[in-house]
């Protein structure tokens, strides 16, 4: 009859429904081993039976330089804020295909990891992060052939800038990988029920890279009535500020990079909010 | 009680059928509009029970309904039921893979869940590599992992291979390695689904060695589901039957299998069957040729009854006709409450091919089950009318009565002896002719 009167303590306790911002922080903190991992798995398991092996990283941003050098330099002769061309491609691309490979493999989760997340539980949000730090490794094996190239141009007259704007690179990347993750991460949620969302996904991408000063620097666009549609775009102050950072040259404002900032918060915020609603019972619907 | 580790109140879980389209979407809108004026989810209050044979009306369904138990430290808990009786749904959300619509499940200590072996197993990586990373996902650290490392490689028989990618081991491999990874694991709790009906009969053993070493030397707690009411009744020494989502809540493991094997029929105290209920006839002109009247369980006084003392005898009467003189012989079958066949009887040893019974008329069969033969335990009759050449199955009635013996634990018992336990895993518990004498 004594038992009854001890506040009965329970480790976990399995509700319909949760707070909405109890994001289980603490549980990530103790799957940390878990998520490192998964950034192995997925850079190690990538590459497994292939004979280039990591090399294949900076296959891509070659060719895709070398396209882009003929289609927007050659045919469409767009200026490039006077930086050498090939690095002024190759600095935008590299730093987008960050941001690309981080947002549509994390707008993906659930649907891909269907299978792993209906037989154990762990917190999802792994698996995301996971993604957006093995990225990184990514980004810098690119970021390196960018380098080399840039040392490459030293010895034929383009002499390389280094300046205190270097520091503002790693703060740019995490930047970029914000906003893929927390853009994803909505994406995903979203895509649990409604699978259109996967469709929007792949050609939303694809027509945002135009919609971003990839392939011609924002300057290009001064005066133009249009321009607004790049200006909203919060990748653009990203992209811009990097180039700035590498060469010195072009457009940079440190208004616009906050604004960067606070769509980054909070679309982590949202992001994260929705993320931990749909990951409790996603299975009846996905 | 402060040992209970898992209390699971009122958990009900509805599904909604069919396919997510337009219809999902009105129906999220209007639920959403429910939930901001702060009242009841409207589909909460529709939805049927969980009857996967017949065709419902509503689109969604209760794969569990007010379920409620509550298990304590150290407890074996199998969870036995048809398929589609929730067991699984059940599990998903113990392990949290998804929440319940209705109640709550309140733990304490850590739950590790192996709903499937080998989840998240990487084809690419090797055995090692995914012992590490099928290891971390079910919740250990890599310093625990490191730690049981040659443990588990043990464990799971591989050591030449560990190494080798694991898309090239063969299935059972695979699974072996699986297992051990989840074998060593420390949860306080761990929730099994089926895991074992893989690898060989010598790692099937293996694993239920394990499970059972962690329960009894551990204290842990495990929570089984299973179909091979074998393995449970080996393993477990609490039941959870599950029927159409719902469950009476924990009881002994020989009721709840019980309840699995025979629960569909009701089957009470008569100790008579009017043979209404063939489950088997060869074809329709054969029905014509014999027929079961009636069967009855009858006690050394000739009165009907259905429940013995294990040192009385009983005799199984069946009257039936034959109706168009063929050659056939009465027989029956009694099998115990965990499905095992104890017995089968006919009486052959006075008409070998069923030739005496030939002409058309009725007969009555009798078959004399004598005392201090059969353990304490439920049992269950089967009755058949057969003929020898052809050989032909005419009409079987299965388990259509049920027989109780019961222990009355006394000196009468002569069987009994010095056993003071009741022992639910022997059959036959005789007293056999016996002798002795001192030779030296």
């Amino acid at each position: 009859m004594n038992s009854h009167k001890e506040q009965e303590h329970w480790d976990l306790i399995i509700r319909p429904r949760a707070n909405l911002f109890d994001l289980g922080l603490k549980d990530i903190w103790r799957y940390r081993d878990l998520l490192r991992l998964f950034v192995k798995r997925d850079f190690v398991a990538q590459y497994k039976q292939t004979v280039l092996g990591p090399v294949w990283n900076i296959i891509q941003p070659i060719f895709t330089t070398i396209m882009f050098l003929l289609v927007f330099g050659k045919i469409a002769n767009i200026p490039t804020d006077g930086i050498k061309p090939t690095l002024f491609y190759m600095a935008g691309i590299t730093i987008w295909n960050y941001f690309s490979t981080c947002f549509t493999t994390t707008s993906t989760t659930f649907v891909t990891n269907a299978a792993i997340f209906g037989k154990v539980y762990f917190p999802r949000m792994v698996l995301p992060l996971s993604v957006v730090i093995s990225n990184i490794v990514r980004f810098f094996i690119q970021f390196g052939l960018l380098l080399v190239m840039m040392v490459y141009y030293q010895f034929n007259g383009y002499p390389i800038h280094i300046g205190l704007e270097w520091l503002l690179i790693p703060f740019l990347v995490l930047l970029m990988g914000g906003i893929g993750l927390g853009a994803g991460i909505i994406i995903s949620s979203l895509t649990t029920k409604y699978r259109e969302f996967t469709i929007l996904v792949s050609f939303g991408v694809q027509l945002m890279m135009y919609a971003t000063p990839i392939a011609y620097p924002l300057s290009y666009l001064m005066g133009k009535s249009y321009k607004w549609v790049i200006l909203i775009n919060p990748l653009t102050p990203v992209v811009e500020a990097f180039r700035y950072a590498l060469f010195g040259k072009g457009h940079f404002e440190w208004s616009s990079l906050i604004y960067s900032v606070l769509f980054m918060i909070g679309s982590l915020v949202i992001g994260s909010v929705i993320f931990t609603k749909t990951e409790r019972s996603f299975m009846d619907t996905v | 009680m402060s040992d209970t580790v898992i209390k699971v109140e009122g958990v009900s879980k509805q599904y909604r059928l069919g396919e997510v389209g337009t219809g999902t979407l009105s129906h999220d809108i209007n639920r959403w509009w429910y939930r901001v004026r702060r009242k009841e989810d409207p589909y909460l209050k529709v939805g049927e029970s969980n009857d996967r044979t017949t065709k419902g009306d509503s689109e969604y369904v209760w794969a569990l309904e007010n379920v409620n138990f509550e298990v304590r430290k150290g407890d074996v808990v199998g969870i036995i039921g048809r398929n589609g009786a929730g067991k699984s749904t059940l599990l998903k959300i113990l392990s949290r893979t998804t929440t319940p619509t209705v109640g709550n499940i309140k733990i304490k200590g850590r739950v590790a869940s192996l709903l499937e072996v080998g989840t998240g197993f990487h084809p690419e990586l090797s055995g090692r590599e995914n012992i590490f990373l099928n290891g971390a996902i079910l919740g250990m650290t890599t310093r625990e992992i490191k730690n049981k490392f040659d443990e588990i490689v043990d464990f799971a028989g591989i050591e030449r291979y560990v190494d080798t990618p694991v898309k090239r081991y063969s299935s059972g491999m695979y699974v072996r390695l699986a297992f051990a990874v989840a074998a060593h694991l420390e949860p306080d709790i761990l929730v099994l689904d089926e895991v074992l009906a893989v690898g060989d009969a010598e790692f099937q053993k293996k694993c239920l060695g394990k499970i059972r070493e962690v329960s009894d030397n551990e204290g842990r707690t495990v929570l089984f589901v299973s179909h091979s009411m074998a393995s449970v009744r080996s393993l477990c020494n609490y039941g959870v039957f599950m029927d159409k989502g719902r469950t009476e809540g924990l009881e002994s493991v020989g009721n709840a299998v019980e309840k699995y094997l025979y629960g569909s029929k009701q089957l009470d105290t008569l100790a008579e069957y009017d043979g209404s209920n063939p489950t088997y006839y060869a074809n329709a002109d054969m029905t014509k040729s014999v027929k079961v009247n009636r069967v009855q369980i009858v006690d050394e006084k000739g009165e009907k009854s259905n429940k013995f003392k294990t040192t009385e005898s009983f005799t199984i009467r069946i009257e039936w006709s034959n109706l168009s003189g063929v050659a056939c012989s009465p027989n029956f079958q009694l099998k115990s409450s965990m499905g095992i066949n104890v017995m089968i009887a006919s009486d052959s040893p006075i008409d070998w091919d069923g030739n005496k019974k030939k002409a058309s008329g009725t007969y009555i069969s009798e078959f004399k089950v004598p005392g201090s033969l059969l353990n304490a335990n439920d049992y269950y009759l089967s009755i058949a009318l057969d003929s020898h050449s052809p050989r032909i199955c005419f009409e079987s009635h299965v388990d259509v009565m049920r027989i109780v013996i019961w222990d009355p634990m006394d000196e009468t018992n002569l069987a009994r002896g010095m056993f003071v336990n009741i022992r639910e895993d022997v059959v036959l518990w005789p007293a056999l002719e016996c002798s002795f004498k001192k030779i030296s």
